[in-house]
């Protein structure tokens, strides 16, 4: 049976998903919905109230005190319900925006635990971190103030008018008619003011850039001398923005003004009107003022509506945003029965395995690789060549295209990928702390370690020496109290893997921004390490390469030789030039 | 805000009016109730048509008055607020490229950048809003105050204790919720710091098998937010129920209190009326006044951080004159010692040597070690604590700002380029007038090995450089700096490390192109690789602020520990396998 597509608007799409979030608190929107009726209707019958007991003071002598008091009597009653009321739906709506928000933002962080490392790295880490706050934020309060705030404007203008009708028929045209005209000057305001605030905005973007960079560069700057010239160009970015915002300013600033005037036009119409109605007796005086109250408000949910719609419309694109990061594909589960590994012993095999990050640039191609445990295996390849690439595949962070990755003889992919991963060390030169103690730093793969192996670990890593230095030392929260140098998150990072000294390990080891004496105390870190285990080691250093039981030459992505240092230089090939050429002139 | 105040003050007769006319058309609004009253009491009471017609007229005369009025007052406010942000934006702007290094080191590069965006919008729409309503606003609750009591002395008397009470609300709570907004805020920055820490660390995350136990503090984190939020909304959430019950009330006592007085004929219904309109537009003000209150205090916040930027003055100062010439400059160091603010130890202590011109200086040292806290000495990007750095046979203090740094190329660290093109960025490093030829520019990229790369791309010398140079790779953006250092032809050429990025042939290649310039510059190469700096005619070893050696590679080599263990960091693998 073909289905039938029924065209749906995307906004439509995204309110029905979003519905999904907010039926869990069907019970209480239904409630806030009822006590924001409730109060419309009470607010809205207070000045019929003020106004028969203004009909019950005609003049001297001629007032009924004992109607009065009990009309009195009736409107206290009511204004104290209704703001009970106004004051538990205001409760109820806090609770659902602020449960909803959190919900969302649940789902969005467990996606980001789910989602495959392809997606984190082509995508920028800003966008994400936005759409997890901001964009929850708006849409929570867009969404559920908006709907809440449209329902009782709605609400308001309706019984408005009915009651408007029921004091008399032509007081009621009469407002109905002239209404519009404060709509229709709004909306002449605000798409007047829109194109001044468009290119408001897009000069001020214009000039944060501007600010950015030369901040950003201003030793450079005073330097050369070209602060002059900088500010040349910064004054006339300035005088177009001071034109723009001053009208963008001024008009919005005309949109409360306008529209007071036609609510008074409205008033004194009205006023004139009605006055003339009482005269000839068709309302009285109570009427004309509970008539007047309502011309004065009636305007009032109308410009509010048109704000609510903007934010709606707001909020449900940050909806779409929101959702579109909780709906992303995940990366595939793992097996339903996983196979397990009993004996780590460090035999990692590449068989026929082909990868390319882009269907378009084919990278590895029909590679295979047996390491038998014990080796050691180092990557080295000019910068930017897809060292990492390996890494990659190896911890299952990206799968492969074809053929397959055993460890201990069995395929990753049969494998729980904790599992896996439990057999790995990784080191990676891109260092990574969370803003914590030393302590939890270390103790990342194991938890419950002491104190005692957390700094066993340390010293072995020679990091012990500078950890105790620190102000609080393994309490030190890392990011908060100190700000640790790159050398000293390096070694931190090496603790890490020496304390749950895996049977494989990956290392990434540094190129730059480390001193050599630094550089040699991780060294003899990362050799201490490997010593009796399977190791990849993306190496830079001669040392590294030299010792190693076989290096795989990349180039561009491909790993273009294998074999191990002597092998390789009695080739001649793309190793040999990457040797002479890196090492040899010095 | 004071700091500010004189920026404003080619907009005082914009910030006199603006004013003016509001206050004017709030006492446009303050007639319309009295005008009601009339309508009723001799109008339709009095059954007079005419007086009906002429109030609907005043009325309508009223509204185009506040309209008038209203449309002149934004228009002034606004151009006040507007003027005034752009002055104090050129000034700031100003006053930073003035600020020496330190002085603008010490505040930091994110925080001038939000003072010169974020912080002055938010004194422009604090001042914009100040002149239209801080007048205003209390204008309206008095006015209708004293118009009450002009009414009805006695019954004024429930709006005097209206007044205080609604305030007492509408300020209670704004007090009470602003502290715990702030905690939400906290909470929230907690929640973004661990979404962060999660992107940043997805990989090491994922293999530590660490995503549960991430997950659990996150929904710790939004738990924590979430109650937070409520229970400072439970405190807001109190406002429109309060405020509604008061004044509803005061009206609710106001018609009884006016019956009684009318049934006396000590008041006329038209006046019940009128007291009734005046309390409803107090409570109106008295909400916009709140928001207007909060709107101001972030505004004087800002403008206290805008202002401090403003009244940090230059640790450094100038001699009027330009000073001597700068040609074929020595530099010499005289006893030298900095100490930056706040720091134990000194970056530098007692560092004393001479360069000859045209000499090439190496230095060389660990991280943290001062080498580049050495080189910024010598075109005076800082000063130091003791000591005195010559250039030329003068202390760098007689020269004026412009007449130094003129003659000196600087290639930082952190290789700079700004959005443009390839031209404007090589030009960046000429004169401000200074004419320079094409060929000049090829020249400064063929020695800086550059021009290799650039005459391989599309546009040539006028290929486009984006923002931060992202279109460039680290080591193309090293050379292209050096090449921007090299079109002044300085006297005085400085590379801190600045050629990290290249490959060691890359590097052989400029050294020696860089020994062969026809400027002759005294050149001052910083590097962490012994490669880098051996050939040099004098090589100074740094060791935590100190110097350990002066010599030749040969001299050092054989009699200084720190060079040798540098050394031997760097060639024991040649050694080993030679």
């Amino acid at each position: 049976m073909p289905k039938i597509q029924k065209p749906t608007g995307t906004e439509s799409l995204i309110l029905r998903k979003v519905l999904r979030y907010v039926r869990r608190y069907r019970l209480l929107i239904l409630l806030s919905v009822l006590l924001s009726a409730a109060v419309t209707a009470l607010s809205l019958y207070l000045p019929i109230m003020q106004g028969q007991s203004i009909d019950l003071i005609l003049g001297k002598g001629r007032v009924n005190m004992g109607g009065l008091m009990q009309i009195l009597f009736v409107m206290g009653l009511s204004i104290l319900l209704t703001s009970l009321a106004q004051w538990f739906q205001n409760l109820i709506n806090n609770r659902v925006t602020y449960h909803v928000v959190k919900d969302l933002r649940n789902d969005a962080f467990r996606k980001i635990q789910r989602l495959p490392l392809s997606y984190l790295d082509s995508h920028p880490s800003g966008d994400i971190i936005s759409r997890v706050t901001t964009d929850a934020d708006q849409f929570a309060e867009g969404l559920l103030m908006g709907f809440t705030q449209l329902f009782s404007g709605v609400l308001t203008i309706l019984g408005t008018l009915i009651l408007l009708f029921t004091i008399n028929g032509i007081m009621a045209l009469l407002v109905l008619v002239l209404t519009p005209v404060s709509l229709f000057a709004a909306r002449f305001i605000s798409s007047h003011t829109y194109s001044f605030f468009k290119s408001q905005s897009e000069i001020r973007g214009e000039q944060t850039a501007l600010i950015d960079e030369m901040i950003s560069g201003r030793k450079v700057l005073q330097a050369y001398s070209r602060q002059e010239q900088v500010g040349q160009q910064f004054d006339e970015i300035n005088q177009r923005l001071q034109h723009s915002s001053l009208y963008a300013v001024y008009y919005s600033s005309l949109t409360n003004p306008c529209t007071r005037f036609v609510n008074s036009l409205v008033y004194a119409v009205a006023a004139c009107c009605g006055a003339l109605l009482a005269l000839s007796g068709r309302i009285t005086v109570g009427q004309l003022t509970s008539a007047l109250s309502y011309a004065n408000q009636y305007t009032k949910p109308f410009n509010e509506i048109s704000g609510v719609i903007t934010e709606l419309q707001n909020s449900i694109a940050c909806a779409g945003r929101l959702l579109e990061l909780i709906e992303l594909p995940e990366m595939p589960a793992d097996p339903p029965v996983p196979e397990s590994i009993e004996v780590y012993r460090g035999a990692v095999d590449l068989e026929n395995i082909s990868f390319s990050y882009t269907p378009e640039q084919k990278l590895i191609e029909n590679f295979s690789l047996h390491v038998v445990p014990g080796t050691k295996v180092a990557i080295v390849g000019p910068t930017g060549c897809g060292k990492t690439t390996l890494i990659n595949l190896l911890m299952r962070f990206y799968d492969v295209n074809s053929g397959d990755i055993l460890l201990e003889g069995k395929s990753i992919y049969s494998l729980k990928r904790s599992d896996l991963r439990n057999g790995f060390g990784m080191v990676l030169q891109d260092t990574w702390i969370k803003e914590t103690t030393v302590r939890e730093n270390i103790a990342m793969g194991r938890p419950d370690a002491t104190l005692e192996e957390i700094r066993e670990a340390a010293r072995s890593a020679h990091a012990d020496g500078f950890i105790c230095r620190l102000p609080k030392g393994y309490d030190t929260v890392l990011g908060k109290d100190v700000e640790l140098s790159e050398g000293q998150r390096q070694l931190i990072c090496i603790a890490r893997v020496m304390l749950t000294l895996p049977p494989v390990l990956i290392l990434d080891e540094a190129t730059s921004s480390i001193d050599s004496r630094t550089e040699m105390r991780i060294q003899r870190a990362f050799d201490k390490m490997t010593t009796g285990r399977t190791s990849f080691v993306v190496a830079h250093r001669l040392s590294t390469i030299r010792s190693a039981d076989m290096i795989l030459v990349m180039k561009d992505g491909h790993i273009v030789e294998t074999g191990n240092h002597d092998q390789l230089m009695a080739r001649g090939g793309f190793y040999t030039t990457l040797y002479n050429s890196q090492f040899a002139s010095v | 805000m004071k700091r500010l105040l004189p920026y404003l003050r080619e907009y005082r007769k914009e910030c006199i009016i603006a004013p003016l006319l509001k206050c004017m058309e709030a006492l446009v609004d303050l007639f319309v109730p009295l005008m009601i009253a009339d309508l009723i009491d001799r109008g339709i009471n009095g059954s007079d048509k005419s007086v009906i017609l002429s109030v609907g007229l005043y009325l309508l005369l009223l509204a185009a008055a506040g309209l008038a009025l209203a449309m002149i007052a934004q228009w002034f406010s606004a151009k006040a607020a507007v003027g005034f942000a752009t002055k104090v934006r050129i000034a700031l702007f100003k006053h930073i490229g003035d600020l020496s290094f330190s002085s603008a080191d010490q505040i930091g590069n994110a925080t001038l950048i939000t003072r010169l965006t974020g912080d002055i919008n938010q004194v422009q729409s604090g001042i914009n809003m100040s002149l239209r309503l801080l007048l205003r606003s209390p204008f309206i609750v008095f006015g209708a105050l004293i118009m009450a009591y002009r009414v009805d002395p006695y019954s004024a008397g429930i709006f005097l204790i209206t007044i205080p009470l609604l305030a007492l609300v509408v300020y209670g709570v704004m007090l009470l919720t602003v502290p715990r907004y702030r905690k939400v805020q906290g909470k929230l920055d907690g929640i973004l710091r661990i979404v962060r820490e999660n992107l940043a660390g997805a990989r090491v995350i994922r293999a530590f098998n660490l995503q549960q136990k991430e997950t659990d503090s996150f929904l710790e984190g939004t738990d924590a937010h979430t109650r937070e939020a409520i229970r400072t909304g439970r405190i807001s959430a109190l406002t429109n129920p309060l405020t509604y019950v008061i004044v509803n009330l005061a009206a609710t006592l106001l018609i009884y209190v006016g019956a009684i007085r009318v049934d006396n004929g000590i008041l006329t219904t038209g006046q019940v009326v009128a007291l009734l309109n005046y309390m409803a537009q107090i409570l109106v003000e008295l909400v916009k006044l709140a928001n207007l209150i909060v709107t101001i205090t972030k505004a004087l916040a800002s403008a206290g951080r805008v202002g401090t930027v403003l009244e940090t003055v230059s640790d450094m100062t100038y001699p009027a004159d330009d000073g001597p010439e700068v040609e074929h400059a020595g530099v010499s160091f005289r006893d030298v010692t900095v100490q930056y603010a706040g720091s134990g130890a000194p970056s530098l202590s007692h560092i004393s040597f001479d360069a000859r011109p045209g000499e090439t200086v190496g230095i060389i040292g660990g991280i943290g070690s001062g080498k580049s806290s050495l080189v910024n000495l010598i075109p005076r990007f800082y000063d130091p604590s003791g000591g005195t750095v010559l250039v030329g046979g003068h202390d760098v203090k007689a020269y004026g700002r412009d007449r130094l740094r003129c003659r000196v190329g600087v290639v930082p660290q952190k290789a700079t380029l700004f959005s443009g093109t390839i031209r404007s960025n090589l030009l960046f490093g000429a004169g401000p007038r200074e004419e320079v030829s094409d060929e000049d520019l090829w020249k400064a990229l063929e020695t800086a090995q550059a021009a290799s790369f650039v005459s391989q791309k599309p546009g040539g010398l006028d290929e486009a450089v984006e923002q931060n140079g992202r279109n460039f790779s680290g080591g193309q953006k090293q050379r292209l700096t050096i090449a921007r250092a090299l079109v002044r032809k300085p006297s005085i050429l400085i590379l801190d490390d600045s050629a990290s990025a290249l490959d060691f042939a890359t590097d052989a290649a400029l050294r020696a192109a860089l020994a062969h310039l026809d400027f002759h510059p005294t050149t001052f190469i910083v590097s962490q690789r012994i490669s880098s700096i051996m050939h040099a005619d004098r090589i100074l070893v740094l060791n935590e602020g100190e110097l350990s050696g002066i010599g030749t590679h040969e001299e050092l080599l054989a009699s200084d520990p720190v060079y040798q263990e540098i050394y031997h960091t760097q060639f024991r693998e040649e050694k080993d396998h030679a």
